[in-house]
């Protein structure tokens, strides 16, 4: 198994690992759900231990006593100073259903190709930035009533995540919350059809287009500490990485690209070593050449 | 290069470092205030029961 795949399995397990709680129906109420884990992870889900970054937001900023949270916003702060979208790629369990969605079936060329060429792909990633401003921050505040409590809109209305991980198996498990479905669920079940049938055709179809965490750690990208590098006199422009870039990011123009979940296949597939990654690498910066990164290009990459 | 002008790639290295230093003092105060205000026990409370708008219910 690819090294990536084992760190995503086991965040994925390290986020769930009350894995008793799948057969029994019920969360777990111990004390870590007071700390949010990096990705995103329903904290409804039976299996999880910690807080969901983005419902400890609405959480906070829908109930009667707060108008913002601090503590959950310098938490995903934290958590993008340090790695950016490297939790995209890394620590995201539901990234990792994504990429297993998208590999469990094939697709003709034809749809990756229509992707990148298609006038609303690039405007469409603007949305996850619509959803983090007006469902995670403005609407949680802005439907406080009379009580002086609001709807954590994003995962109300929207959250597949919590739809499928969490709705899933307590619906399964528990014949009296089935009872309650209705109008709501319909919406929330349709937007987790649309996700899964997305993510077929589309590599990480959510958090390209709809995942606001993914569009908040994006913003870090170009300072986090973790980025990736480009040695600009290595690069020989041949374009491999760009094609071989799952989330449609050309590294050889934007390595800071905030679309970039720093899986590291561009660092594979490039032909001139002249991108690396890491926390602290300077070696491939253009002008400040060391023995170190001074790889001499290879041969132009043919496909 | 001129002298007065500094090379882009220190400039942004440097601009980098400023941003981290900003956003890791925004990061370690918001959460210190978050704590202080006892947003904590709020995160809490929410997660330790199930939440029915994430499944689709209420």
């Amino acid at each position: 198994m690819h090294p990536r795949r084992i760190i995503q399995w086991l965040a994925a397990l390290g986020y769930n690992a009350n894995i008793p709680g799948f057969f029994k129906g019920r969360i777990y109420r111990g004390e870590l759900k007071s700390f949010c884990v990096p990705g995103l992870n329903c904290y409804s889900c039976p299996g999880a231990v910690a807080s969901c970054p983005l419902g400890a937001v609405q959480a906070v900023i829908a109930s009667a006593r707060y108008a913002f949270s601090f503590y959950a916003v310098g938490l995903m702060i934290g958590f993008g100073l340090m790695f950016g979208r490297l939790i995209c790629g890394f620590l995201c369990p539901f990234g990792l259903l994504q990429e297993l969605l998208h590999a469990s079936h094939a697709r003709p060329a034809k749809f990756k190709k229509a992707e990148k060429t298609a006038k609303i792909a690039r405007p469409a990633r603007l949305v996850k930035y619509i959803l983090l401003a007006v469902f995670v921050f403005a609407l949680p505040f802005l439907t406080k009533g009379a009580a002086g409590v609001g709807d954590p809109a994003f995962c109300k209305y929207i959250c597949p995540a919590g739809t499928i991980t969490a709705g899933g198996p307590l619906l399964a498990a528990n014949p009296l919350m089935r009872e309650g479905l209705g109008l709501l669920f319909a919406l929330k079940a349709s937007i987790a059809l649309i996700t899964i049938a997305g993510c077929l055709a589309s590599y990480r179809f959510f958090c390209k287009y709809l995942c606001p965490l993914g569009a908040f750690y994006g913003l870090f990208n170009s300072f986090a500490l973790y980025r990736l590098r480009l040695n600009k006199d290595a690069c020989t422009r041949c374009g491999a990485c760009a094609s071989v870039c799952g989330m449609g990011v050309n590294p050889a123009r934007s390595p800071d690209s905030p679309e970039c979940i720093r899986c590291g296949d561009c660092v594979k597939t490039c032909p001139a070593s002249a991108i690396s990654r890491g926390f602290r690498n300077r070696a491939c910066q253009p002008q400040t050449e060391s023995a170190s990164c001074a790889i001499p290009p290879k041969t132009r990459y043919k496909k | 290069m001129d002298a007065g002008r500094p090379e882009p790639v220190k400039t942004d290295a440097r601009r980098r470092r400023a941003l981290r230093a900003v956003f890791f003092v925004i990061a370690v105060a918001f959460i210190l205030i978050g704590w202080h205000r006892g947003e904590i026990r709020t995160v809490f409370i929410k997660a330790a029961t199930i939440c029915l708008e994430c499944i689709g219910i209420g």
